[in-house]
């Protein structure tokens, strides 16, 4: 009976994980992962959004004051603490400051803040603002305050060329 | 229950007996809304779950019209709403009765849960009718929420956005849900797609749950607004005609105030911004769901950490489910309960607040108040109803029904 009994259960759990599996992204889903985009039309101080993978990706191009109040910042101030300069090394470990490349979407509950296009509300801390429930974002994309627990993720990124970022 | 007004029935009609002997559903039908024994004394507020079970056929009925015209894709749910809107033949029609209809089902059911607080219908032996009660109000939230989504509007897509992302606060499984929910890196075609076949199918899970509901109500019968058991044939009424009758009024009266929105108000309870079709990368300024979930998004927001919004929202929901237990007063109705009585409406008066928190931009003064209006809910269930269970003092409560019902009517 025990064993009757244990088949049985392994066999329903057998036959669920297809069906949960089913849930999961499909493969053409999958395989729509990267993207190239040309940065040379964009002016310091300006910044532009892209669609990746159905979510916004921002490309900001930092003024020296962004990047110098990014880099100011002391770790233990941080709720996600993360220092500027990881945040802008590429895949190929090339660090260029001026450039943050960052997946635009809020790390509370998936808005996607302000502060992208000029006259854009930015929040206290000068970078992002959301605002569907407050999260303030800093010049590193890092999370200052409000609910969202984590920075703005910085998606796998790599400069193929000094003008071409491949994202994905 | 053994029915006290007489013997099983006899049909004279062949055919029906004929039936009734091999599958007795006219018996059922007899026994459980003809003769069934009911209070004599409901007031007005016991026709809801009446109008909520028309109003529940009623989504079915225009959901499944509504279905034969709309296409769950992302590049044209937008476009066929509209079609159904503007070219299908008394489309209009059948879209505003769903839309405004999911608004005035909520309108019932929330009445109908104030009237089983109120009266201390969910004591025993009244339990487990309770608790199927609010499973029926969570499968109605799922249900809704994923129809909202099918417009594929902006308040669609950023609500199904906003919500989605609640799962991923769980720890470990959280982020796997969200995905199983998207089915890919964000909420996109394959998110229309599921959410489409659930909001075909929840609805008839409500059924089911509402059959469960109507069966457990079934075996102690309806609790009534003095709270106390009817003892014998002189509380009681049967069912036919006295409540098909009232209940039939009720329905009546309440389709008049619905038809005034679905003809002339159309719009009133939904968002402009949903007349927008979708935009993944730009969030409507301010979001906001559908009204009668703006009490639980101003509990979510009103916790400053993710993990910890989430939890209120669902925990305020949760103590609904514990409410026979966390209620130690032994008196049913409020009516007898002097302290209680206002307590339960300083409850909906904060519900009512929480929604107006809700409904605002988390910003200023709305702060400090959704935050106040939160810790007051969890205060009344949690610490409230336990203690003050304890140390009231409830008022006489009658003999009987009969005897209350006919000195009310003397005196
Ligand atoms: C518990 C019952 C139900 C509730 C509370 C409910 C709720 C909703 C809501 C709130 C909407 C969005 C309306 C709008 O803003 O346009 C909607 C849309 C829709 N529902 Fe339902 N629904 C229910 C049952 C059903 C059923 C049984 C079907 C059958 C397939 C259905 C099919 C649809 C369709 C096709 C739409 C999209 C068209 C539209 O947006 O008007 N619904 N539903
Ligand atoms: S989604 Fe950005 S603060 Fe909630």
């Amino acid at each position: 009976m025990v064993a009757t009994g244990s088949l049985a259960a392994i066999g329903a759990v057998a036959t669920a994980w297809p069906f949960i599996n089913n849930l999961n992204p499909a493969a053409d889903t999958l395989a729509l992962s990267t993207i190239e985009v040309n940065v040379a039309p964009i002016a310091v101080g300006q910044a532009v959004t892209v669609k990746w993978r159905g979510k916004p990706v921002f490309i900001r191009h930092r003024t020296p004051d962004e990047i110098a109040k990014a880099k100011a910042v002391k770790l233990s101030e941080l709720p996600d603490p993360e220092t500027d300069a990881a945040r802008v090394t590429d895949a190929n470990k090339k660090v260029r400051p001026e450039w943050l490349v960052l997946v635009g979407v809020c790390t509370h509950l998936g808005c996607v803040p302000l502060g992208n296009k000029s006259g854009d509300q930015r929040g206290e801390f000068g970078g992002w603002f959301c605002p569907c429930h407050g999260s303030a974002y800093d010049t590193s994309g890092r999370i200052r305050k409000g609910p969202a627990p984590k920075n703005l993720e910085v998606p796998q990124f790599v400069f193929a060329t000094d003008t071409l970022v491949r994202i994905g | 229950m053994a029915s006290p007004h007489g013997a099983p029935p006899v049909f004279n009609n062949k055919v029906i007996a004929w039936i009734d002997h091999r599958l007795p559903i006219f018996s059922y039908i007899e026994k459980e809304y003809h003769t069934f024994p009911t209070p004599r004394n409901f007031n007005y507020f016991w026709n809801f779950g009446a109008i909520a079970t028309v109003m529940l056929v009623l989504m079915i009925a225009t959901g499944i019209v509504l279905a034969t015209n709309y296409t769950p894709h992302v590049l044209m749910a937008f476009d066929s709403v509209e079609r159904i809107d503007r070219d299908v033949p008394q489309g209009w029609l059948i879209r505003d009765l769903h839309m405004n209809g999911a608004s005035f089902f909520f309108i019932a059911v929330y009445v109908h849960i104030f009237r089983g607080m109120y009266y201390g219908s969910y004591k025993a032996p009244r339990e487990l009718l309770w608790i199927l009660g609010v499973v029926i109000f969570l499968l109605m939230m799922a249900t809704a929420f994923m129809g909202y989504v099918l417009p594929w509007g902006q308040m669609s897509f950023w609500g199904a956005t906003v919500i989605t992302n609640l799962f991923s606060a769980i720890p470990v499984v959280g982020q796997s849900v969200v995905d199983w929910l998207w089915g890919g890196f964000s909420v996109d075609n394959p998110t229309l797609n599921r959410f489409f076949a659930l909001h075909y199918l929840l609805p008839f899970v409500i059924v089911g749950v509402v059959g469960l509901h109507v069966v457990a109500l079934h075996v102690h019968g309806s609790n009534n607004p003095l709270g106390i058991d009817p003892k014998g044939p002189q509380d009681t009424v049967p069912f036919h005609p006295y409540y098909t009758m009232k209940d039939g009024f009720g329905v009546i009266a309440f389709m008049v105030v619905f038809a005034v929105f679905v003809f002339f108000l159309p719009d009133y309870m939904g968002h402009p911004d949903n007349y927008i079709p979708a935009n993944p990368l730009v969030t409507p300024a301010h979001i906001v769901p559908e009204w009668y979930f703006l009490p639980f998004y101003a509990i979510l927001r009103a916790v400053p950490d993710k993990l910890g919004g989430v939890l209120g929202m669902f925990g305020a929901i949760a103590v609904l489910f514990l409410l026979p237990w966390l209620d130690t007063s032994r008196v049913r109705s409020c009516t007898f309960r002097p302290i209680y009585k206002w307590f339960m409406l300083v409850l909906v008066a904060d519900v009512v607040i929480l929604g107006f928190c809700g409904a605002n931009p988390p910003e200023g003064f709305w702060v400090p108040l959704s935050r106040v209006a939160t810790l007051y809910y969890f205060f009344h269930f949690i610490i409230l109803l336990p203690i003050l269970g304890k140390i009231e003092r409830p008022l006489p409560l009658p003999s009987s029904i009969a005897d209350a019902v006919l000195k009310k009517k003397v005196g």
